[in-house]
């Protein structure tokens, strides 16, 4: 197999799209195919300040990577989820990145801004971890993104992330999650605009790209992902994907093109009002935001079994002094 | 050859050579799509003949549970 642009032995091959390249080419490739989608979408402007999240797995790595060669003034925002050493680990590729590219870093660790980690939490609460992880990181990353006066979150939601949820949604008729689906959430008060630059690229493409730029990246699976079902339905469509190249992006963007529109169309007019959550002032439908509702239960809990002391109360804005800024010397 | 397995856990495996990189995964019942060959920093397409002598990494691309 021969790189389309140069005619040398091909590293990739893009199936979908009848494409191989050489590792250079496909580095090209790679790029051009983000800029694309952020163009097309008006994603991100010229002088945006960019709030990437970065969790240190390879698409968040590749993410920024990309949105950094661009030329976009990126800052990383990494939250410190206490899952044991695989958290641990996740940090080390983080930290090694930014210091290797001399850009700025965030770190807002839970156990220290809120006194819980992941694991405690989802144990107090008796909910599953990935629920309770989920609503932590968007609930942190908007309001630092707000407070920090970032005018952009930049996620790295891949092709088959995208994909697998809208099978998921699908499959139960989720109308409701079927509407927020797109690659661009415009930004309302209180609610930072949110954009994933790499939502047609797979998995496959995006892990070619960490490799060949040599990037450091987390290797391991978070262990409470283990059995989820948003894995189950990357591996069937990953089965479709392998018989039928070009599935998983004609599924997601016809979706996107033409059901889309047809569903919000029917759902009554004007947007379900946004009010200010009664603990802490972000955006939220009820009186009391789910992040701020589900951070008290876990408080009571752990006041009751004396996990924490007697007069303690749940505070729902992360003291900035655990906000470990790291500069481009390191310092 | 060897194999060695990062899906994500590491594994090994010896195979008889030479083959493809599609037959190879064809074997340990892996699906394409989900991951990267890799035989030291180059990247293998399925085309690509594996042999005897030849140590590969497979690892791979799906991360998962994200909410
Ligand atoms: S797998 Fe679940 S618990 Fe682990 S990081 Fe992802 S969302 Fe959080
Ligand atoms: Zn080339
Ligand atoms: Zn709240």
């Amino acid at each position: 197999m021969k790189c389309r642009v140069c005619g040398k032995k091909a590293a990739v091959e893009v199936r979908r799209q009848g494409q191989a390249f050489c590792s250079e080419h496909y580095l090209e490739w790679f790029e051009r195919q983000v800029e694309r989608a952020i163009r097309r979408h008006r994603m991100l402007n010229e002088h945006d300040r960019v709030l990437v999240a970065v969790s240190g797995g390879k698409d968040s790595i590749a993410l920024w990577e990309v949105l950094h060669r661009l030329g976009y003034a990126t800052t990383g925002l990494h939250i410190q989820l206490g899952i044991d050493a695989y958290s641990q680990r996740a940090l080390k590729a983080t930290r090694a990145y930014a210091q290797n590219r001399g850009l700025p870093l965030i770190v807002v660790d839970l156990k220290e801004a809120y006194r819980l980690a992941i694991p405690e939490l989802a144990e107090l609460t008796r909910r599953r971890a990935c629920s309770v992880c989920g609503l932590t990181k968007r609930y942190v990353m908007n309001r630092v993104a707000v407070e920090e006066g970032f005018d952009v979150v930049a996620t790295g939601h891949n092709l088959d992330d995208e994909a697998s949820v809208l099978l998921g949604n699908v499959l139960h008729w989720q109308t409701d999650a079927l509407v927020r689906q797109g690659p661009v959430l415009p930004a309302k008060t209180k609610l930072a605009k949110r954009v994933k630059p790499l939502y047609l690229l797979t998995e496959r493409e995006i892990l070619a790209y960490t490799l060949l730029r040599r990037l450091p990246y987390q290797h391991e699976e978070c262990p409470f992902a283990a059995g989820a079902k948003s894995l189950l339905y990357k591996e069937a469509l990953n089965k479709l994907e392998s018989a039928m190249p070009g599935t998983k992006q004609a599924f997601l963007e016809q979706y996107l093109k033409k059901i889309e529109p047809i569903l919000k169309e029917g759902l009554p007019a004007g947007e379900i009002e946004l009010k200010a959550c009664e603990r802490c002032g972000y955006p939220t439908t009820g009186e009391v935001c789910a992040f701020c509702k589900t951070w008290d239960h876990a408080y009571r809990w752990a006041r009751k079994r004396a996990v924490l002391p007697d007069e303690t109360r749940f505070e729902p804005k992360p003291a900035l002094a655990f906000y470990a800024k790291t500069a481009a010397d390191g310092g | 050859m060897k194999v060695v397995l990062r899906t994500p856990e590491r594994e090994e495996r010896e195979l008889k050579g030479p083959k493809r990189v599609r037959q190879v995964l064809e074997e340990l019942g892996i699906v394409p799509e989900g991951v990267i060959v890799a035989r030291g920093e180059e990247l293998l397409t399925l085309d690509d003949e594996v042999t005897d002598g030849d140590t590969i990494e497979v690892i791979s691309a799906v991360s998962g549970g994200r909410a």
